[in-house]
């Protein structure tokens, strides 16, 4: 029996809500619905989509066709010896957790939610609180199936075809679709975090604190309150955190080390106004920073709790209100700490207030062509697309960036100037070759492709 | 394609001689647009070309002129609309800026006049816009800037054909938006008060006139933020409310 992909024409966004566009989306039923797909597709091309959880407009296609990856989702196989996994591009890293934790493995990179697909992790060569330890996802990705307009690639690895693996990694989906991929996990005794928090006043001291203390431990991360100024700048809270090893477990979790579950308790719906503004941000920010503990606290925690705080909030997106938001995240090499301070000030001053400010040290980068960590610091930033003002600030900002040879986040991004983009990313043109051979007539397209001239 | 703080990358300006789209179009390429279309009447041709001129001098790549007739046949705008879609692929937005006010009087006295200004206004721009909606639709993003008018909110005396071409255009549009939701594509419709500007060169201002410039705002910051309807001055749209529930017998009465 053949079988036929339902396909309807929708607007869709990105998790910034910004800009939707309409595309024909395909909901595959069958893996070979994908081929089938990527072979009818018009002048207007296609491209994946997983979760949709990037912030702009990296998995839409504006009058083209939308393949929606969700569908298939199956683990393939797993080697719990040695923690090799193999399973669908479409499956998401919420699912893979429920999946492999109670066998003791762990995901080797997660980023800031669980809802995101393993096809998408290595479109956006996603990192996490560990990067300055283990790399981002693609480093951990052992091989991965690619459909290339101009063929199937099937095990793909960085050891037996470099080109197209580097490519993929952090290429946005558009060298092709990728079905299924092979991941090294990484063993973990429990499914519990031990997480020190620190309490630091001052951005330059919390710098320096993350300086001369990240490289002791696994997962390390900064918050800090982006509305405080002057002796307060940057007031922030440092948090570390290790695997719990069984041992350290108290002894009523010990029966069952390995039980994770990641409920999803409160829903926000449909606003017609937005309800983050600079004072819910300052009383947030500040309550924030007041609750946390005054002095260095190591406590145990869940494995949600510690990642995915929001996740357990669902379509938190919509507190923004119908205008969105955008998240803005550079990364810039260690030496131009004072792009980062200028950066917190200037978008401080100008008023654009953000309630998740994320500072982190980045480890090496890898051989992606368009990835985006690199050894550095890198900031974060959730801020409201109504801030007055915010296109002038950000263009600003990105020529900063740019002069300390730092560069912004294709995931995060939702409105870098494309010469600007090019000018980040001196990889750009090999990347464009490579991908000219897997994708010789441009079907890989996406707005985002569209908006930066990427294709 | 537009970005997620409105900017946008090309434009395509029916009616490119009129003073709004002149200050629309150099306005959205203040913010960064690159490219711009400007259709113009045979005759408006040399003031499409000077404001194309200022349009590159304010950084625009590409700003050309292109020939339409808003009184030409169905068809013709079909092919209008494909050739220039064609030769220069997705437009984010499309201004429909061209319009024309009668003298009352006149179309009082001669019905001729008044329909040529309803055609001009209102089917004209009809058989313009289906096309370019559809064209939008296909591309899955853009917005069609509609001019509508304070004056279809009520009909006046003093320029009643010219509310009842843009009354008639304004429920096109605003019928459009709901058939486009989920498309991508996007109607936003202009209610501006009065406007100083060629069009209205000669008349007395009314109580809280804007200039060009002030409407060319209003609009790039709703396509920015996806607006339906915007008004111009925004102070318009409450001051028209309270017109629209006025009783006639007094409405009738006002020097309006």
């Amino acid at each position: 029996m053949s079988s036929e992909a339902a396909s309807r024409r929708r607007a869709l966004s990105g998790w910034g809500r910004t800009v939707p566009t309409g595309a024909d989306v395909v909901l595959p039923a069958v893996g070979d619905d994908v081929s089938r797909a990527l072979a009818a597709a018009g002048p207007r091309g296609i491209i994946a989509r997983g979760l949709g959880r990037s912030y702009g407009d990296a998995a839409q296609n504006a009058g083209g066709a939308v393949v929606d990856m969700t569908s298939l989702d199956c683990a393939v196989a797993a080697d719990w010896e040695t923690g090799v996994v193999e399973v669908d591009a479409g499956l998401g890293l919420d699912k893979l957790m429920e999946l492999v934790i109670p066998h003791g493995w762990f995901p080797p990179v997660l980023p800031g939610t669980r809802n995101v697909t393993v096809g998408g992790a290595i479109a956006a060569d996603i990192h996490g609180k560990n990067h300055h330890v283990d790399g981002s996802f693609c480093d951990h990705v052992v091989s991965f199936d690619l459909l290339a307009p101009s063929g199937t690639y099937t095990g793909v690895s960085a050891a037996t075809n470099p080109e197209v693996f580097w490519a993929t990694a952090g290429g946005m989906g558009l060298t092709g679709i990728v079905t299924r991929a092979v991941l090294q996990l990484v063993p973990v005794e429990t499914a519990y975090m031990t997480v020190a928090t620190r309490r630091i006043p001052h951005l330059d001291e919390l710098m320096e604190t993350m300086e001369a203390t990240d490289a002791g431990h696994r997962y390390a991360v900064a918050w800090f309150d982006s509305l405080a100024t002057g002796a307060n700048l940057g007031r922030g809270i440092l948090m570390h955190a290790e695997h719990t090893r069984l041992d350290d477990l108290e002894p009523a979790r010990r029966h069952e080390p390995l039980d994770y579950s990641a409920p999803e308790r409160v829903q926000v719906p449909p606003l017609p106004v937005g309800v983050v503004n600079r004072f819910s941000i300052g009383a947030f920010n500040w309550a924030w920073y007041t609750k946390s503990p005054r002095n260095p606290r190591t406590a145990v925690e869940s494995v949600p709790a510690y990642f995915h705080p929001l996740d357990g909030v669902t379509d938190w997106n919509r507190l923004y209100g119908p205008r969105g938001f955008l998240q803005y995240q550079f990364v810039v090499p260690f030496g131009a700490e004072a792009t980062v301070r200028y950066a917190v000030e200037r978008l401080a001053h100008g008023g654009a207030a953000s309630p998740v400010t994320v500072l982190k040290r980045f480890g090496r980068a890898n051989a992606g062509m368009l990835s985006f960590p690199m050894e550095g610091w890198t900031l974060t930033l959730d801020i409201p697309t109504r801030t007055r003002g915010l296109a002038a600030m950000l263009d600003e900002l990105d020529q900063h960036v740019l002069a300390a040879g730092g560069r912004i986040y294709l995931a995060k991004d939702s409105r870098v100037d494309p010469d600007v983009f090019a000018a980040m990313y001196p990889e750009l043109d090999r990347w464009r070759e490579v991908r000219a051979k897997l994708d010789p007539d441009g079907v890989m397209r996406s707005d985002l492709a569209r908006r930066l001239r990427l294709v | 394609m537009q970005d997620a703080l409105g900017k946008v990358d090309s434009l395509l300006v029916l009616g490119g001689a009129s003073d709004i789209a002149r200050a629309t179009a150099l306005a959205f390429v203040e913010r960064g647009a690159r490219v711009v279309v400007l259709a113009a009447l045979e005759s408006d041709k040399a003031a499409a070309e000077e404001n194309a001129a200022a349009l590159r001098a304010a950084g625009a790549a590409t700003a050309e002129v292109v020939g339409f007739d808003a009184w030409a046949d169905p068809d013709e705008h079909q092919r209008f609309v494909d050739g220039v879609f064609g030769h220069y692929g997705d437009f984010d937005v499309v201004h429909l800026a061209w319009g024309v006010l009668g003298d009352q009087d006149r179309n009082s006295r001669d019905a001729r006049a008044a329909l040529a200004e309803l055609r001009t206004n209102l089917t004209g721009a009809v058989s313009l816009l289906m096309p370019i909606a559809n064209r939008l639709e296909q591309q899955g993003h853009g917005t069609a800037v509609v001019m509508s008018s304070a004056a279809a909110e009520r009909p006046r005396r003093s320029n009643f054909v010219y509310g009842a071409s843009k009354v008639g255009l304004d429920y096109v549009a605003q019928g459009l938006q709901d058939r486009l939701q989920g498309t991508g594509a996007r109607v936003l419709i202009v209610r501006p008060g009065f406007v100083k500007t060629k069009m209205t060169a000669g008349m007395a201002a009314a109580p809280l006139a804007v200039d060009a410039g002030d409407v060319a705002r209003i609009i790039v910051e709703g396509v920015a933020t996806g607006k339906e309807i915007v008004w111009a001055p925004p102070l318009f749209r409450w001051v028209m409310s309270g017109l629209r529930h006025m009783p006639r017998a007094v409405f009738r009465r006002l020097p309006i």
